[in-house]
């Protein structure tokens, strides 16, 4: 990923921050450009989210997407965060078998990726069982 | 001076790896290294994990216990030998990851395992001086130890932050003096472009460590006229479970003084974050009232002394954020293998 | 809006063809079809292409000037049209409407992709680009992940098990042995797919539509002048086509595509036709779960008895209602720009009642639908035999 398109992104890979809608109130994560609700009425305003959440549904994945290779088995969850939006999310710290729909999680720092060996580095959110 | 800690946090990856599993790999008896270095084991970290990430999840911590609104740090300076880029602040990753961006200063420091407390300093300097509100000074690191290499038994990850501010109702912590002991004595070191530390072997001892943090921590004493039975806990910097005693002992400290915080036998040597996370952990249990003598030391060499006397704002600050216990106690093995992969000893 | 019709269709073979390149793949299905509706290159009006990546997968973007100049058809309009995974149902919902609106009388649909001319690590990579690259990729997703997440929650939700997705799997490669044009000619059992190596778990190797080069075609006319070239057109009776999140988290459900719904209620209210007056369909199965997903979205079964319908056989041949007689996309292959005009030339192949040995017998009305990335886009056609 172009070094432009990661670092736009940082308040939302950083800190969860999305967008709420002032008219309808609904909270969109990643942030949205117009309400789908109330369309041009919508104001929109970026929103942080709560840093919680519960798996809705995982995958272990042995067949890694490109640069996620040496992580291999590793947890892949959609998550239901308190503030309402769902996000897709590595679940980290945990062994293969060690997740399940219903559990809840926190929100954690990590590193994503590189952009190869001399690239920057990415970083972002993934999520860990709260024990 | 008149400034305290105002919050305080630490990070601990979860992983850790015992002697016994890194001394069947190179031939050697894991109870004697067990018994020379007094450690048990050590952090690991996640192949997710560097120093970055580390300093945040610390970073965050202390905002935690702080209360306070992160726009108005000042300062951020992150303390480390493993900053994840050569050229490249750690500290700006830090800054924007606790939304303390943009109006503040940020910049890395490295003097091997004390940059984290040369960090402190500074902040110390800078709410002295009317510049900023806070300042944040982090300790953070992913030691790296060749394989085969006596340090692999200790090199572990681990950081901690501290937010320094005016000595008020809101610091948990008064600093009441702090004195520092420099000379250019090259115990350790790594090369640029090279991948792993060297060292003087038996030369990192006696006119390395033990020189720099006594010499520091008598500097300090005398500065302030306190005895060492003036402190409830003494945290020295800890390479190795031994060290530290061996200096408190030469300083007329006991051992229930320094066991508090010394954290190495379970976690091993943390670098940069080893002396902010034993003076964590004594903040962790300490009483309003109660004195705390911290000396770290970096390699190179020099040790920085701060002599602190514990508030009554830790009581409602402790809990607000993880302790170190709870990360010294969250923890998963890994065997030598696994570990060779985390710390890319193998490359595919 | 003027009635359209299938008068011709052509497929190449599907499989690694190692030595057959992106424009030779194209001109050979072109020609079949057009050989098959027995109608002059010269008398064809426009072409429309579903192209999924020809950039990632064989860096040349602009497929439709090359398609038109290779097959001799400059300088007739040609349009790329694309929409991942569904690009060939796009294309072929374009070629429906240009003749439907009297725009254009005689229409080319096609769809290509050429995926072996890179590693298949790549090709994974490739297709990922149709999930959302932001929040999706960058934190570690891949297309099969994101139907296993889907998996997941379909057996967590309605007691889906991973025998009754293997018994898809087992089904569509049963189908694709009868199928020449096929990828697979091999039988597969229950236990092999449960014992084929992880992909994504709860999806196994066996779960998972293969890497295929492949191109097809279908010839498209007025209804009126379609009896010119032959005694048994195909009508379009109905043709939908619906969007959707393109990331999977944002969805309401994780166990049913929405726009594979709103697309099959566009074609079912346009063809005046229900799901129980299907006799067949050809659905999308990139992986197993997306053909248990398919039959309940598309209303032959009650939702979260996908799997149960499949596992008591109601979808195989000689079944209630026969499903992916073509071998699907797990057994016939999955050149993700050419499924979508695959699947229609299989409906017309039996509803022609000239599919061979998979021929469903008395097929009248059958069904395609067409999905592209996790469900973002979604395409439904309903077709009926003409005469
Ligand atoms: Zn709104």
């Amino acid at each position: 990923m172009a070094v432009p398109r990661f670092w736009r992104e940082i308040p939302s890979r950083y800190n969860l921050i999305g967008t709420r809608c002032g008219n309808c109130n609904q909270v969109h994560f990643p942030p949205r450009y117009l309400c789908p609700n109330c369309r041009r009425v919508g104001k929109l305003e970026p929103y942080k989210l709560k840093p919680r959440g519960k798996v809705i549904s995982y995958t272990v994945v042995h067949v890694a997407a490109e640069g996620f290779e040496d992580q291999v088995p590793y947890v892949l969850a959609i998550v239901e965060l308190e503030d309402g939006p769902r996000i897709t999310a590595q679940v980290t710290d945990c062994g293969p078998d060690e997740v399940r729909i219903g559990d809840e999680v926190e929100i954690v720092f990590r590193r994503m990726g590189q952009e190869g060996e001399e690239g920057v580095l990415y970083y972002g959110y993934k999520c860990k069982k709260v024990s | 001076m008149n400034v305290g800690i105002v919050g305080y946090g630490v990070y601990i990856p979860r992983y850790r790896i015992k002697v016994e599993e890194i001394a069947k790999i190179w031939g050697e008896d894991p109870e004697r290294i067990k018994r020379g270095l007094m450690v048990e084991e050590k952090s690991v970290p996640a192949p997710d994990e560097d120093t970055a990430t580390i300093a945040v999840e610390a970073a965050r911590n202390a905002v935690k216990r702080a209360g306070i609104d992160p726009q108005e740090i000042g300062a951020i300076y992150v303390g480390s030998e493993s900053h994840p880029y050569a050229v490249k602040p750690t500290a700006t990753i830090v800054a924007e990851a606790i939304e303390a961006t943009p109006r503040l200063t940020a910049a890395d420091f490295e003097f091997a395992c004390k940059a984290g407390t040369a960090g402190i300093q500074t902040c110390i300097g800078a709410v002295e001086a009317g510049m900023m509100k806070y300042g944040m000074a982090i300790g953070a690191d992913t030691a790296q130890g060749a394989p085969g290499d006596p340090l692999e038994y200790t090199a572990a990850a681990g950081g901690g932050a501290f937010i320094v501010g005016k000595n008020n109702g809101e610091s948990l912590a008064m600093v009441e003096g702090t004195y520092s002991y420099t000379t250019d004595t090259p115990d350790f070191w790594r090369r640029e472009m090279r991948p792993y530390p060297k060292h003087g072997g038996r030369f990192t001892g006696k006119p390395a460590y033990f020189k720099h943090v006594i010499s520091a921590a008598h500097g300090l004493l005398r500065q302030l006229k306190f005895t060492p039975q003036d402190f409830t806990y003494a945290v020295f910097h800890q390479p190795n479970g031994k060290f530290p005693l061996q200096a408190a002992a030469e300083l007329g400290f006991s051992k229930e003084q320094v066991l508090p915080g010394l954290l190495t036998p379970k976690i091993g040597n943390t670098y940069s974050g080893a002396s902010l996370i034993g003076l964590a952990s004594v903040l962790d249990q300490a009483r309003p009232g109660d004195r705390v003598l911290v000396v770290s030391f970096g390699s190179g060499a020099g040790s920085d002394a701060f002599s602190m006397v514990v508030k009554d704002a830790i009581e409602e600050k402790r809990d607000r954020a993880p302790k170190v216990v709870d990360y010294v106690n969250t923890k998963a093995y890994v065997d030598y293998s696994t570990y060779a992969k985390y710390r890319k000893l193998l490359v595919r | 809006m003027r009635d359209v019709a299938i008068i011709g269709v052509g497929l190449t073979k599907f499989g690694e063809l190692w030595d057959v390149s992106f424009r030779q793949m194209m001109i050979e299905a072109g020609a079949r079809a057009l050989e098959d509706a027995k109608i002059d290159g010269k008398q064809i009006d426009a072409m429309y292409v579903g192209n999924m990546s020809a950039g990632q997968f064989i860096r040349q973007e602009h497929i439709s000037s090359l398609i038109a100049d290779h097959a001799g058809l400059v300088p007739i309009p040609s349009t790329r049209v694309e929409g991942a995974c569904a690009s060939g149902g796009l294309a072929l919902r374009q070629a429906v409407i240009a003749v439907a609106s009297g725009i254009h009388d005689f229409v080319v649909a096609a769809g290509i992709e050429k995926m072996t001319d890179i590693l298949s690590g790549q090709a994974t990579g490739a297709l990922a680009t149709a999930a959302d690259q932001e929040w999706e990729v960058f934190v570690g997703a891949t297309f099969p992940a994101l139907y296993a997440l889907m998996a997941r929650r379909h057996m967590y939700e309605f007691g889906t098990t991973e025998e009754q997705m293997a018994m898809v799997a087992v089904k569509n490669h049963q189908n694709a042995c009868l199928n020449p044009c096929a990828q697979y000619h091999t039988k597969i059992t229950v236990d092999s797919v449960l014992k084929s190596p992880p992909v994504t778990l709860p999806l196994k190797l066996l779960d998972c539509s293969p890497i295929t080069d492949g191109a097809a075609c279908v010839i498209l006319a007025p209804a009126e002048k379609a009896r010119k070239f032959t005694d048994t057109p195909i009508l379009v009776a109905g043709t939908g086509q619906a969007s959707d999140s393109i990331s999977l988290h944002s969805r309401a459900s994780l166990t049913s595509l929405r726009a594979a719904r709103e697309a099959a209620k566009m074609a079912y209210k346009a063809s005046g036709i229900e799901p129980k007056d299907v006799d067949l369909a050809e659905v999308h199965d990139c992986f197993t779960i997306a053909e248990i997903i398919a039959i309940e979205d598309l209303g032959f079964c009650k939702k979260g008895e996908g799997g149960k319908v499949t596992q008591e056989g109601e979808t195989a041949i000689g079944g209630r209602i026969p499903v992916n007689t073509s071998g699907g996309l797990k057994g016939k292959g999955h050149p993700v720009g050419a499924t979508g005009i695959a699947q229609a030339a299989e409906i017309v192949q039996q509803l022609r009642g000239e599919a061979g040995k998979r021929q469903v017998k008395g097929a009248e009305i059958g069904l395609t639908h067409n999905v592209g990335g996790s469900g973002g886009t979604a395409v439904v056609h309903i077709f009926r035999r003409g005469d």
